[in-house]
């Protein structure tokens, strides 16, 4: 399934709603061109819901580290909403627990920015 | 190759279409062999990051070099070949991906993960001078909870 993304605010922070695979090709060029515009637009408080992702690759985890990274560079947060037990158990693997926020209920998470 | 072994090659593009594809073919043989729905998942992620690892560090995105997927059943397990046309490379030289300094690293994921995903894992030089990588995933015993089970787990496996 393509990769879809929508955004909305909430709470001074840009929820990013993502649905489908984040893997090499349209799915990791999406992510990547969806995060680049919000921090043109400024939005630098950023948190991914990937209630809808169902598989993420190597590809898709370098995309995820590179928002991650490019959003911190700017000085902004980028945290993590909502994983399936899939996507929860790659970045486990793969340590990046440790360097994501990852939270399970939207009003914790943006409280979180405060 | 004995008589109860089945053997499917095939040769792809060197395009990001590839490891979809490659993907897609691996699944369908791994879901009739019998493996759960696990045990696919990891097979066909382990496929997408041996084509991916073909197709851009082997191969170099270039296209006219091709990637050759070879796939044997046996009885006692699945075994998956991808073979690059690249210079070929020493898995002593892959970054550790867990290490503290790479974590942040946007790339060399791949090889950790089919390291963790399947049972076995090597990288020989192969005929055509390049990478190819050889991997492997046990079937699960007829009649058990992992023949075509059904849960949601990208946990590896322990011994892996």
């Amino acid at each position: 399934m393509a990769l879809r993304a929508t955004y909305r605010e909430a709470a001074g922070v840009t929820v990013v709603d993502i649905g489908g695979r984040i893997t090499l090709g349209e799915g990791s060029a999406l992510l990547r061109k969806t995060i680049r515009e919000l921090l043109e637009e400024q939005r630098t408080l950023i948190l991914l819901n990937l209630a809808d992702v169902d598989y993420i690759d190597s590809s898709g985890i370098g995309e995820l580290v590179s928002a991650y990274t490019g959003v911190k560079n700017r000085g902004g947060n980028l945290k993590l909403l909502h994983l399936t037990k899939k996507v929860h158990d790659l970045l486990q693997l793969t340590k990046l627990f440790t360097v994501f926020e990852v939270y399970s209920d939207e009003s914790s998470a943006l409280r979180s920015y405060q | 190759m004995t008589q109860d072994s089945k053997h499917l090659e095939v040769t792809l593009e060197t395009q990001v279409e590839s490891v979809n594809l490659a993907e897609e073919m691996c699944l369908r043989v791994a879901e009739a062999a019998g493996f759960g729905e696990d045990d696919c998942y990891r097979i066909g992620m382990s496929v997408r990051e041996g084509v991916i690892n073909a197709f851009h560090y082997g191969n170099e995105e270039r296209p006219e070099k091709k990637i050759h997927l070879a796939l044997d059943l046996t009885p006692e397990k699945m075994v998956i070949h991808v073979l690059d046309e690249g210079k070929g490379f020493d898995l002593r030289g892959v970054p550790d991906p867990l290490a503290q300094e790479n974590l942040l690293s946007t790339s060399g994921r791949g090889i950790f993960l089919m390291r963790a995903f399947m049972d076995e894992f090597e990288v020989i030089p192969g005929r055509t001078g390049g990478a190819e990588i050889i991997m492997s995933k046990r079937l699960p015993p007829p009649g058990s909870a992992g023949r075509n089970g059904k849960s949601q787990n990208a946990t590896p496996n322990k011994e892996s």
